[in-house]
């Protein structure tokens, strides 16, 4: 295996995007990128990109974002219709060939213009759960109950899941919702969609994101402290929710043994929409909260534009293991509905 | 009735609050005032009609809006012969892609008075334009291209848009 | 909202038409026969909805041996929906819940007509067919309290 490494990584998110299309979103968002490595895009070995065209509702908006990139002369590309973590995934095979040293990841999501828990329902199995429309709230409090029901969490700990968030999200300009709120006024707010509370719901956010990679010398010469992808893996479990457990996520588990996390990892980034889904992912990943800071930008609670808070994650890490705040993290991405795709990554400081 | 199930419709639709961006809002902005409106590249200095986020080539925003003239030249062109849904126009007809003057790119029109087999690149033209009352922020205010009395223009000045 | 941007309503439509295929066709002609079936997979549990791959052996599963399991079961788990959408069971807020028919080991998402103050999971519940039967997931209009 190649080493590989991030060396940039920009982002841009916020509540509503009214004014500036998907391709104005991320016009800046990859300057930004490339601009402390000194490169553009034709200098890029591989580009790939995660989105999905629901969430605009327009057949092959993917394909009108690469204008944001400056595609010309042509350049080698791809795209995956998931969260641009998976494009990562995919980009870091890439960059296995051996014959590049360098790719750029992005990823756009404008949530706002519809209905997002309706567009969440298109990535339903269309023969017999996709024509009930169920949202994507609804599909993830039914696994929040389950989690309730089998005793391994409580309300009480849901809330504590939020206030963590809010808490650590103070810090994080990029996010949407922040503040010190306590974990007893939370309890306190009515049911939503119970057994979920309003704050137990992601925010409606839009957003982009990029990351540059490098192998091995390349990445050493593009930044004078990359941050290495010590491992990567992503495993599926079955596709109908009545058919899993849906307490635990075993793809997840499986991709973290894949990769290995060490017993002494700092933090890590987690890609949890739903309150109850940190605490699975959590017990999946086999993280000790004692020792490891959870989600210290605040995760997908704070900010969570679609197809790209997976990403964000890596670029979240990437920052704090930069500025010092840990020598290595772990990340996870997550698809589908109630955590059904799931990635692991494992990342580490060092020369 | 006692048939087995072998297929089955499953119908999506979907609402949204579309923005077009800051770039073609300005653009339709200006459709809706009779005028057409292109930007520039501040990089490879190509004039867009119509604009969408940035330059599709150097990706980067644009800088400034160009005005534009009602001509142009048809740098290529098809001639449509098969019928299609919501077809509004009798067939045969010739669809253009019309670099406008002052443009680097091309925008598709109907092409009329002119017959199937007259057509050629290099055809200059003109635009015609709805009913003023019937302006919307559309590109449709076109309702079509028609031939002017021109010489044709030399493939030089079109090349790049083909 | 600024001046110079403008936004527009904006509807996107397709009238996609499937293919069942042998299980899935079966297992809806099997509701529009008031019949729900499962197919007992090779781990010896019985899976409702059928799938088309057996999970433990990756092998096509044969319609034709497909099980019929009950029409009543037992709530797995719940939620609330406060929001009805096009499409929905329900115009109205309404439960989903996940159902484990008598004699199936996996559950399948309905809505469930019920207060939302009388559910639980662990209830029992049966389904309600809908009146006019097409050989669509909507035969079942929805389960309620047995």
């Amino acid at each position: 295996m190649r080493d590989v490494a991030i060396v940039s990584f920009a982002q841009h998110s916020q509540r509503r995007e009214d004014s500036r299309n998907e391709i104005e979103i991320l016009l800046p968002v990859i300057r930004d990128a490339l601009a402390p490595i000194g490169l553009k895009t034709q200098d890029m070995g591989f580009t790939v990109s995660g989105s999905t065209d629901y969430l605009a509702g327009q057949a092959f908006a993917f394909v009108s974002a690469l204008d944001a990139v400056g595609p010309w002369p042509p350049i080698s590309e791809s795209h995956v219709e998931m969260d641009g973590a998976f494009a990562l995934y995919e980009a870091w095979v890439r960059l296995q060939h051996g014959d590049i040293d360098t790719a750029l990841v992005y990823s756009f999501g404008k949530s706002s213009p519809g209905d997002v828990g309706r567009v969440l329902a298109l990535q339903l199995e269309p023969y017999l759960l996709g024509p009930l429309w169920p949202d994507a709230v609804s599909l993830a409090a039914l696994q929040a109950r389950a989690l309730l029901d089998s005793g391994k969490a409580t309300e009480k700990d849901f809330a504590r899941v939020v206030a963590r968030s809010r808490r650590n999200a103070r810090s994080n300009p990029f996010a949407q919702l922040q503040g010190d709120v306590d974990e007893a006024a939370l309890l306190e707010e009515p049911l939503y969609a119970d057994p979920f509370r309003l704050h137990d719901l992601p925010p409606v956010t839009d957003g982009a994101a990029c990351i540059i990679l490098a192998a091995g010398d390349r990445a050493r010469e593009l930044s004078d402290n990359p941050v290495w992808i010590k491992g990567i893996d992503h495993r599926i479990d079955l596709q109908a929710p009545g058919s899993r457990d849906l307490t635990v996520s075993p793809s997840t588990k499986l991709a973290a043994e894949k990769v290995g996390i060490p017993a002494d990892v700092d933090l890590a980034e987690i890609h949890a929409p739903f309150s109850s889904q940190e605490l699975i992912l959590i017990e999946a990943l086999g993280l000790d909260e004692s020792k490891t800071a959870i989600n210290p930008s605040g995760g997908a609670l704070a900010a969570n534009a679609v197809m790209v808070a997976g990403l964000q994650r890596f670029g979240e890490a990437f920052n704090r293991i930069q500025a010092g705040d840990g020598k290595n993290a772990v990340v996870h991405a997550t698809g589908g509905p109630c955590l059904q795709q799931n990635l692991v990554a494992v990342l580490e400081a060092g020369k | 009735m006692s048939e087995p199930i072998t297929g089955i419709t499953t119908p999506i639709r979907m609402e949204y609050r579309y923005t077009p961006g800051t770039a073609t809002s300005l653009f339709l902005r200006a459709m809706k005032e009779g005028r057409f409106e292109g930007r520039r590249c501040p990089s490879c200095q190509k004039v867009y009609f119509p604009p969408r986020g940035g330059c599709s080539m150097c990706g980067v925003e644009f800088a400034e809006s160009v005005p534009l003239k009602n001509t142009g030249t048809i740098a290529t062109y098809t001639v449509v012969n098969v019928n299609f849904a919501n077809r509004t126009v009798d067939l045969p007809y010739v669809v253009a892609e019309v670099k406008f003057d002052g443009a680097d790119v091309t925008t598709s029109l109907l092409l009329k008075g002119v017959g199937v087999d007259e057509v050629r690149q290099g055809m200059r033209v003109e635009a015609k334009w709805i009913p003023e009352d019937e302006w919307d922020f559309s590109l449709a205010n076109i309702s079509h291209v028609e031939a002017l009395d021109e010489p044709d223009a030399p493939l030089e000045s079109y090349k790049d848009a083909i | 909202m600024s001046e110079e941007v403008l936004s527009a309503p904006h509807i996107m439509e397709f009238p996609y038409t499937r293919s069942t295929g042998p299980v899935v066709g079966a297992f809806l002609t099997g509701l529009r026969d008031q019949k729900v079936l499962g197919y007992q997979a090779s781990d010896g549990r019985v899976m409702c909805p059928p799938p088309e791959f057996d999970a433990g052996t990756n092998a096509p599963v044969d319609a034709a041996g497909l099980v019929e399991v009950g029409a009543e079961g037992v709530v797995t788990s719940w939620s609330w929906n406060p929001v009805p959408r096009d499409g929905n069971p329900f115009d109205r807020p309404f439960a989903w819940a996940l159902v484990k028919l008598d004699g199936a080991d996996s559950s399948i998402l309905h809505a469930l007509d019920a207060d939302r103050g009388a559910i639980s999971t662990g209830m029992r519940v049966k389904v309600r067919w809908a009146e006019e039967r097409v050989g669509f997931i909507n035969d079942i209009a929805c389960f309620e309290p047995a």
